[in-house]
């Protein structure tokens, strides 16, 4: 790949810190590396990344690119390949991401593979691996570009501390914006939770998965809770369906925890759900299915049935006056 | 306002898997499918929609024969009617082939709104409804959470969605129909199907079509190659035995070994 773009994305000035991991991925190929920066704060955001090795950073300037459109973000991009012309472009698979690639992609007529946990050429060209049915299976796909592919990485993929250091130069540039006009800025993003509950803060997180089955068997892992002294969270579905308050949530929807210990009950494992505390320093999985993903990133794995692993767990700690 | 919910079947949840003898897909022999879960949603969110501004719901979907266990489930739901495009070996075509495909069919019927979830639970690439707006031609907005009813949405003008953004934020957007949304799973209280609601599906139109009416090839770009469970990576340690030994046995390693109790 001798031609790579790099679609960093910030907020405000402060860049996504998946940026940097995918910043990470494309510094791997050697090569020629562009950014590309859009939004309000981009330019605060390129003085960070001109800190990297890369062959330029290109600040993306319009004022439909202010407040983050799908539309815009489409335009400014297709204006910056058909620039660059990179045979590969990188974005962190953010939701920002998940909401203008695949519009990007239809419109250029090329390949995105998107939630990629690696990459790599062979002989025949393009190879990249991403999880299938929810973690279950790991799919190896090729990727015939032709000249071009979008490829979007998954978070905690690449490593953001071996982006490598260096000095870039930054360029601002003013894309013409096809079809981009008369889109109405979005409104000021919000949130709802009063987070009154700041699991960021726990020592220890009991979180609680689809295992659980019905709000009445909660009971169950909130003895455990108790019994550990921690603070009990939960996967999506369980606060989806109003089980536990959303501010309980921990993945990429809800919270991000890193607790000394994780007990994860009922919970398969999602990918969703494992950014959300794979930064926790042990992790006891549950679960009745020995194939759940979630036990890839367990330190101790039990297999078994939480009705009867999960008493049996509350009585010992009792036992021992934990 | 007409409303078509694109729904994809997949295979039930918890469902064993194990790579198929070419090693390029899942062995399909006794496989239960279902609808694909945010699909479901998408659906539930389009009937809710129609109850309060009237219209039709149309559901489009592709896939072989036996997807239609899943539009007779969404026609006994209370969907008015049905579009199968059907087509073998799908699971070889890549996302921007299927929303060729999907979006062909789709706009022959001219819909207001098209609804269809944020991602599949087989391949979960996230892209085809996404795909689809961009060559309908139409406003796209992803990952909503909730779709308001006003006047602009009874008149058939916009729509107003509420999105997901990421770390529990979120977004008003006020789209102008015609639109597409990707709805996220969870967002709304599914239906069951009456007895009622079944005896009427069976009479509801059911519009086959093939890819090859619609104009359209597989020129996939993304090809999977090869699926297999994922490598065990983890250096973590299964605890055997009975539940009783297990607790025994975690207890005791959290105490002594993780030093975290």
């Amino acid at each position: 790949m001798s031609r790579v773009l790099v679609v960093a994305e910030q907020q405000g000035g402060v860049l996504h810190k998946m940026t940097l991991e995918t910043l990470a991925a494309g510094q791997g190929l050697g090569g020629e590396l562009v950014v590309a920066v859009m939004g309000e704060g981009a330019s605060q955001a390129a003085g960070v990344l001109a800190g990297y090795r890369a062959s330029k950073i290109v600040v993306l300037d319009h004022p439909a690119l202010a407040a983050y459109t799908a539309v815009a973000a489409v335009a400014a991009l297709e204006w910056m390949i058909g620039e660059e012309k990179p045979e590969l472009v990188l974005m962190p698979h953010t939701y920002q991401t998940r909401d203008f690639a695949p519009r990007l992609a239809a419109r250029l007529g090329c390949p995105l593979a998107s939630d990629v946990v690696s990459f790599g050429q062979d002989e025949r060209g393009l190879v990249c691996e991403r999880q299938l049915f929810q973690g279950k299976m790991t799919g190896t796909f090729r990727v015939d570009g032709g000249g071009l592919a979008i490829l979007t990485i998954q978070a905690g993929a690449y490593r953001a501390d071996q982006a490598e250091p260096g000095q870039a130069q930054v360029i601002d540039a003013a894309p013409e914006m096809r079809g981009a006009s008369g889109t109405a800025a979005p409104a000021a993003p919000y949130t709802e939770t009063a987070r009154t509950v700041d699991l960021s803060a726990a020592e220890r997180i009991v979180a609680v998965g689809r295992g659980i089955k019905e709000e009445g068997n909660l009971e169950v892992v909130r003895e455990l809770a108790q019994a550990l002294g921690a603070e009990l969270a939960a996967s999506r579905p369980i606060c989806d369906n109003g089980w536990l308050g959303m501010e309980r949530q921990v993945g990429s929807s809800g919270q991000t925890v890193a607790p000394k210990l994780y007990v994860a009950v009922g919970i398969s494992g999602a990918i969703q759900h494992i950014v959300g505390m794979k930064g926790s320093k042990c992790v006891v999985a549950i679960n009745k299915d020995g194939d759940a993903p979630i036990f890839e990133a367990a330190d101790y794995g039990i297999v078994g049935d939480l009705f009867e692993v999960v008493p049996a767990i509350v009585e010992e700690l009792r036992k021992a006056g934990a | 306002m007409k409303i078509l919910v694109a729904l994809k079947q997949v295979p039930a949840r918890d469902s064993a898997l194990k790579p198929s003898a070419d090693g390029r897909w899942i062995d399909e022999s006794d496989m239960q499918y279902e609808i694909n879960e945010p699909d479901a949603y998408a659906l539930e969110a389009g009937l809710q929609l129609k109850e309060r501004c009237g219209g039709e719901v149309v559901v489009l979907t592709a896939g072989p024969a036996r997807v239609s266990s899943s539009i007779r489930e969404a026609l006994a739901k209370g969907a008015d009617r049905a579009i199968h495009v059907e087509q073998d070996g799908l699971e070889a075509w890549d996302p921007l082939s299927v929303a060729r495909l999907l979006s062909a069919a789709a706009m022959l019927e001219s819909p207001d709104l098209v609804l269809t979830g944020l991602q599949s639970d087989d391949a979960g690439s996230g892209q085809t409804g996404v795909m689809m707006a961009e060559l309908m031609g139409v406003a796209h907005a992803t990952i909503i959470m909730k779709v308001d009813v006003e006047d602009g949405a009874v008149a058939g003008i916009s729509i107003k969605v509420k999105r997901e953004l990421e770390g529990g934020w979120f977004q008003d957007l006020t789209l102008p129909l015609p639109a597409l949304l990707t709805i996220q799973s969870g967002i709304n209280k599914l239906r069951y199907a009456t007895l009622m609601g079944i005896k009427k599906a069976r009479t509801k139109e059911v519009k086959v079509v093939t890819a090859a009416d619609l104009g359209v090839e597989a020129k996939p770009l993304v090809v999977l190659e090869r699926l297999a469970p994922p490598v065990k990576k983890s250096t973590g340690e299964m605890i055997a035995g009975t539940a009783k030994e297990q607790a025994a046995k975690l207890v005791e390693k959290l105490r002594f070994e993780a030093r975290a109790i």
